[in-house]
Formats: C-alpha cells, structure tokens, sequence
C-alpha cells in the first residue's frame, strides 16, 4: 500500500481576457484574413505586434500588412502531439518569417514527417474554415506548392486539412460593442494534477475509513494536531506520537455561508465552523446541521454525523456533519485561546 | 537585538518620488494586463519626473495566477514594463503582495544594490471570479470554504465576542470608507448613499460579515518610484521611508491567535521602532490600512498598537479614525472601495506616501508629516507596513 493518498484534481476555468488596442488590431485582422504586423522604433516589423515598441516604450502605432507567405527559419518536430497541441498526429512548431517581416512568428506546420521540413523552405498561411479573431484563425502554416505541384490539383501528402484535436479547448473572441474590433478572448484553462496527501494526513484518512480519528501530538510542545500535520509547525518536529481522538468536540467560532459561488459544493445557507475536538489542541472545519444556523453559537457542543459505513472513504466526509450534543455549552474559557 | 534588527544601521536612506494608480473598476476591458500595468507606470514616472532609461530595477507583485489564469506573468509582461536588459523580480504574498513589492523595491534601493527603483502591482479580477479561485476543493477535504469572506468571517465573530464590541462598529467603519472613496476619483466604488444604517440593512453574505461590508473585487494596478537619497533631494515632496517591515507566521498551528496575529505585533513594534515613534496613535497624521471587510479596522488598530488590545472599537465608534479624528483611516477610501487584490497593498503604502507628500487631494490630512501604509495577506499570515515621512529621516 502507498503511504499517502492521491486523488486526481481538475482546475478549470473560461478566463476573460481583454486584450487591449494592439493585441486588439492583430485579433480582428485575422478575423478578416489580413496579417498585420507592428513597426517598431529600431525599424523591425514584428508580427504579431508587440504591445510596446521595445526601445521607446511607447504604445505600438504603426501597423503594417504582412504577406501569408514567408520562410521557416527554424523548426521542431512534435512526434507525440499532447492536448491543446494543434493537431493530433506529428506536425512541426516552424519559426516562420512572412515577407514583409523581420522577425519570425512561431505556428504550427501541417508537414506529415520532420523529413519533409527544413529551414529555407516556403511556407503559407492556411486559413481557418471559419475565421474568428483568434490565433487559431490561423490553421497553421503547409509547404507552398511546388512547381509539380503546380495546377495539377492533386494534395501533396502534407496537404490534408489538418484535424483539430477534440479535446484541444476552443478559445472564442468578443468585439467591443462600439468598433466590431475584436477586444476580448474567452480562454478556457484546465489544469489536470494529482494531489497527494501526505504521509501523516493519509493515516488520518485510513483511520475514518475505520470510523476512528487520529490525530498526532508533537513531542516537543505536546500539543495534538488533527489532521495530523508532517511537522508541528511551531517547533519543527516530526509529530509521531499518534492519538485517538473522540468525535465530540465544541464549535470555537463559525461564520454563516449565504453566498452561492461557482463550484460550490454545499447549497448554502450553511454554517462553516470550527470544531475543536475534546482531546484536540487545534480545531478544524467543518458543518454545523441539525439546528437552524441561527441557533449556532461559540462554545456550542456538537458531535459528528456520520454516513452510513457504506458510504465511507479515506475522506472527512464520512462525517457527513456536526449536530448539537444537546449538553450545556462549553465555558469560553475553555477554548478562548483557539480563537 | 534580533538579528532581523542587526542590519538596521547600514541602511541607506530612500524615498518615494514617484506615485501612480489606475482608474480602479470592475472591469476594465479596455487594457490588457500589460497595458493596465503601463498605465499606473507611466503615471508614477510622470510624477517623478523620470523615464523608463532613469530607472535600474523592476519589482512587480500580483495576487495568484490562478486569477488571471497566466503562469508566469512576469515573463510576458518583461517587455511591456520596460524591464529588458534589467533585473525584474517576482514577489507573492498573497493578499498583501502590493506591500511585499514595495518593501522589496526599498530595500534594494536602501541596500544600495540600486539607485531607482520602480515597483508595480496589479490584478485583473475581471478575468476570472476570486471566490472561484479561492475555493478550489481540496481532496478528502470537507468543501466549506467560501473564499476569502468565508475564511475571515469566523475570526471577525471572534473578535466581536472577545472584545464585547457592539455589532454595528462594522457598519461605521463601512460608510466611513465609502464616504471617504468619495473625494478620491480613482476609487472604484462611488456610493454617495452609503450611510450605516444603509450598510446594516445590506444583505449577511458571510455571517457576521454583510454585503456593504467587504471589499469590491477590482481591475486595477499601482506603481511607486522609489530613489535612493541623491536622486530624493532633488525630487519634489519625497515621501522618505521612516522604517519598513515584513512578518510571516504559520496559516495554522494550535493556540495560533487569528485574530490578533503574533506576526503583525511584532512587525508593528519593529516599525514604530525603526521610525522612532513611541505613540502611533499620537505621532501618526494618517493610516492606510488594509481592511477587506470592515472589522478589519478595529482589529488591525489593536494589532498595529494604535490602541490597547480589545479597544480599537472603541476608536472607530468614536469617530477617532475619520478625515477629522486623531488618527484618520483610510482617507483614500481604503480596500472597501477599491480591491484590485495584487495592488491593493501596494495602493495603501501610496496613498501613505501621498499624504505626507501633500499630494491626496480632496482626501488630503492637512500638514500630514507621518504615515502608516499597512498590507496583510493569506489566512493572516503576510505583514508588511513601511512609515513615510514628509522630512529627511534623521540619526
């Protein structure tokens, strides 16, 4: 058995971006087919434009139209493409310089083996089927047609319309309402991770799986931490003394949830409290049920509500909640100083 | 001495010189991040007479990436700053980053490692929702967070109930601010309505906490010019740095006091040390203090030692920290009327330096020569505070 617990987390969010008059300029050419380019003060032209010009400082002002064809100046080959990347099969990142630039933009090239890229080569913008004022307006840069290739109307291998993966995220633009110019993207972000608990906090979860708490005492200031931490965080020891701690306890303080936010997993109103367990030197977080919040109080006594055992995890929700023990409420000073 | 103390005598003395902040507001989605940052930039190089070529170093802090979804966005933003072929430094201390940013900035400036410094904080909450990126369920974990209302509100209670302060001291604070946003034009918040009792009748989010109680959530960003002594005597009105702290602590550990926090005592009393002050309330023209939710006040009041513990209420009720009281508070209109949450800390040591330069306008604390900027982040855990003065700091 592992000595910690995991558990996979997705963070995922449709972030709104403004992007603001350049990056705005760039986005709604796009939209309309056109390339345009920023000149900078040291007599560059830079696509896609940067917001300041890099020696002046100054914001970007003086836009230029681009050509979609230019030359790879460098190049990667992506054997094994992952999620979010362009395509789903091999393809390139290309460094390409478009005539009438001076500085390479990065995309993708839609080229079926690293053998059939090279820098020098003429590349072209493929354009989107449906064009929106995002960077993926861009479908990705394909080899020109060479001279046999030339009106022959046959696709050469790299030629193939490329296919977007399914699950890359779909970014969409919003133009102002003013001008039509583009000056919004949604941008969606997921972010897949494994979170691990640690050693002492993953016996503290085997131990509800038992129905038992287990919290740890550090040996230097003897105060008991539940969930158990990897280090009393006082004094900097490994707390390895393990103690069994007993399901009733008193709400120190609490604070009443009446605001409904996304990814909210309890529908409020809810009391949020912290219960401090008898035998415990910390107290936690946790649900005060069974009584209308309004009747909750500081120094209340309660004691866990657990689930039925077959619905028990290496989770604190085994405890499904805290309800009142119905004994005479705890003396503040009791647990005044855990406040 | 601590050897945090030891140092103190080598430091050079700085100054800010240069001050600027955005038009704070729910969404400004006429500026990228870069452009929303170059925007308080160039105002504060516009105060203080400089350009980008005058200054060495770049210090800009923000709140989580998880709020604007950008990793790493000190490296898109290099450009935009005008940070190339110079250091740019990243600093993030949740909540009161704005000030960690600024006591960076100083530091390096009072080190002597740089002449001119130019820090800048900022946040784009309209990207995404703070409740959201706050409240990230952890695994194996009860979901009961709430976001930053639903962690501070169990320890307002606390406060209450261990100082017996009536409940509406709150709601005092609460007017007071937004009154103050009033004669402060980059405020985001513009309620000329808001009285206490309008503040009492607004809906209980957090319980004990209420709507008209806590801080909107802000696009904004500020940015400070800070020079070393040559550069600041030929400045106009510099704001010298008196003294300039930080402090941390546990997020959580048994008997850990949350409402009166052990990090922000011991930074406030190094401070005040540090500046030569030995009665803040009386020595103290103007405070900047970073109150998210109005209870805020009275317990930071206690923390920063303005008052003896339990009676910093009493202060607030009193009316002790409005425009016309013996300590005015957050004059600017404070977080409560403006929280774009990465400048918010750094907005507070520049309203401090604004006072003392003689430079805040309708919100102005006539003749004031010392000011308190004070910042706070994470389950209050991250202190950091600096005093301005209107005069050359002294032995």
């Amino acid at each position: 058995m592992s000595r910690t617990l995991q558990a996979p987390v997705t963070v995922s969010f449709d972030y709104t971006r403004s992007v603001g008059p350049v990056l705005g300029r760039f986005l709604t050419g796009l939209r309309e087919g056109r390339l345009v380019a920023a000149r900078t003060s040291d007599g560059r032209v830079v696509i896609p434009p940067p917001e300041f010009d890099p020696v002046t400082h100054l914001e970007t002002d003086d836009f230029v139209e681009v050509s979609p064809t230019g030359v790879v100046t460098s190049w990667s080959w992506v054997p094994e493409p992952v999620a979010g990347q362009p395509f789903d099969r091999p393809f390139a990142f290309a460094l390409v310089e478009l005539d009438g630039a001076t500085v390479p933009m990065l995309h993708a090239l839609d080229v079926s083996s690293p053998d059939e890229v090279s820098t020098g080569m003429l590349v072209q913008v493929r354009w989107a089927e449906e064009r929106s004022g995002l960077i993926t307006d861009i479908a990705c840069f394909e080899p020109v047609a060479g001279p046999d290739e030339v009106g022959d109307g046959v696709s050469g291998p790299g030629r193939a319309r490329p296919e977007l993966r399914d699950e890359a995220p779909t970014e969409q633009s919003r133009p102002g309402e003013a001008t039509g110019e583009i000056t919004t993207i949604i941008t969606p972000v997921s972010l897949d991770y494994l979170y691990a608990a640690s050693p002492e906090e993953s016996a503290f979860y085997r131990g509800l799986l038992e129905g038992r708490i287990l919290g740890q005492r550090c040996p230097t200031c003897h105060k008991v931490y539940v969930p158990p931490r990897s280090a009393c965080p006082v004094d900097g020891v490994a707390t390895t003394d393990e103690v069994e701690l007993s399901d009733k306890g008193t709400v120190t303080t609490f604070c009443i949830v009446n605001v409904p936010f996304l990814g909210q997993k309890i529908t409020p109103p809810y009391v949020s409290a912290y219960v401090l367990l008898d035998g415990a030197d910390i107290a936690f977080l946790h649900l005060i049920l069974d009584v209308p919040a309004e009747e909750v109080r500081m120094g209340m006594r309660v004691e866990a509500v657990w689930k039925p055992r077959d619905e028990w995890g290496t989770t604190i929700e085994n405890i499904s909640h805290f309800r009142p023990t119905g004994e005479p409420d705890a003396d503040y000073d009791t647990y005044k100083q855990h406040l | 001495m601590s050897g945090l103390d030891r140092l103190d005598h080598r430091k050079n003395l700085a100054a800010v010189i240069g001050v600027g902040q955005t038009h704070h507001r729910a969404k400004r989605e006429d500026v990228s991040m870069a452009g929303l940052c170059r925007e308080a930039m160039d105002r504060a190089l516009a105060d203080a007479n400089l350009g980008r070529d005058d200054i060495d170093a770049i210090v800009v802090g923000k709140a989580p990436d998880l709020f604007e979804g950008v990793r790493l966005p000190a490296r898109y933003l290099a450009e935009a700053l005008g940070a190339v072929g110079k250091p740019l430094l990243r600093v993030h201390t949740a909540g009161s980053v704005g000030g960690s940013t600024a006591r960076v900035g100083a530091s390096l400036v009072q080190a002597g490692v740089h002449t001119r410094g130019l820090t800048v904080a900022f946040v784009k909450q309209s990207a995404s929702i703070a409740m959201w990126a706050l409240s990230v369920p952890v695994p194996f974990n009860m979901p009961v967070h709430a976001g930053a209302g639903g962690y501070f509100a169990p320890h307002v209670r606390s406060y209450i109930r261990r100082s017996g302060a009536p409940t509406h001291v709150g709601a005092i604070v609460a007017a007071k601010d937004r009154q103050n946003a009033l004669k402060n034009p980059y405020a985001h918040l513009q309620n000329k309505d808001t009285t206490v009792e309008s503040v009492l009748a607004s809906q209980m989010l957090w319980d004990p906490i209420r709507y008209d109680e806590t801080c909107p959530s802000s696009d904004g960003a500020c940015a400070l010019v800070i020079a070393d002594e040559d550069t600041a005597r030929s400045a106009t009105s510099p704001a010298w740095i008196h003294g300039q702290v930080m402090r941390s602590e546990a997020t959580s550990a048994a008997e850990r006091d949350q409402v009166n926090p052990q990090a922000g005592r011991d930074a406030a009393a190094y401070l005040w040390k540090q500046a030569g002050i030995t009665n803040p309330l009386e020595e103290i023209d103007a405070a900047e203090i970073y109150v998210p939710f109005s209870w805020f006040e009275p317990m930071w009041l206690e923390n920063l030692g303005f008052t003896p513990e339990g009676e910093g209420w009493r202060l607030t009720e009193s009316g002790g920290t409005a425009m016309d009281g013996v300590l005015p508070v957050n004059c600017s209109g404070g977080v409560l009327s403006s929280n774009p949450i990465g400048a918010s800390g750094m907005l507070r040591f520049a309203e401090a330096a604004l006072q003392v330069r003689g430079q805040a306008g309708e919100h102005q604390v006539d003749g004031a020569r010392r000011a308190l900027g004070h910042a706070y982040g994470g389950g209050s855990q991250f202190f950091a505070m600096w005093v301005v003065g209107s005069e050359r700091p002294t032995g």
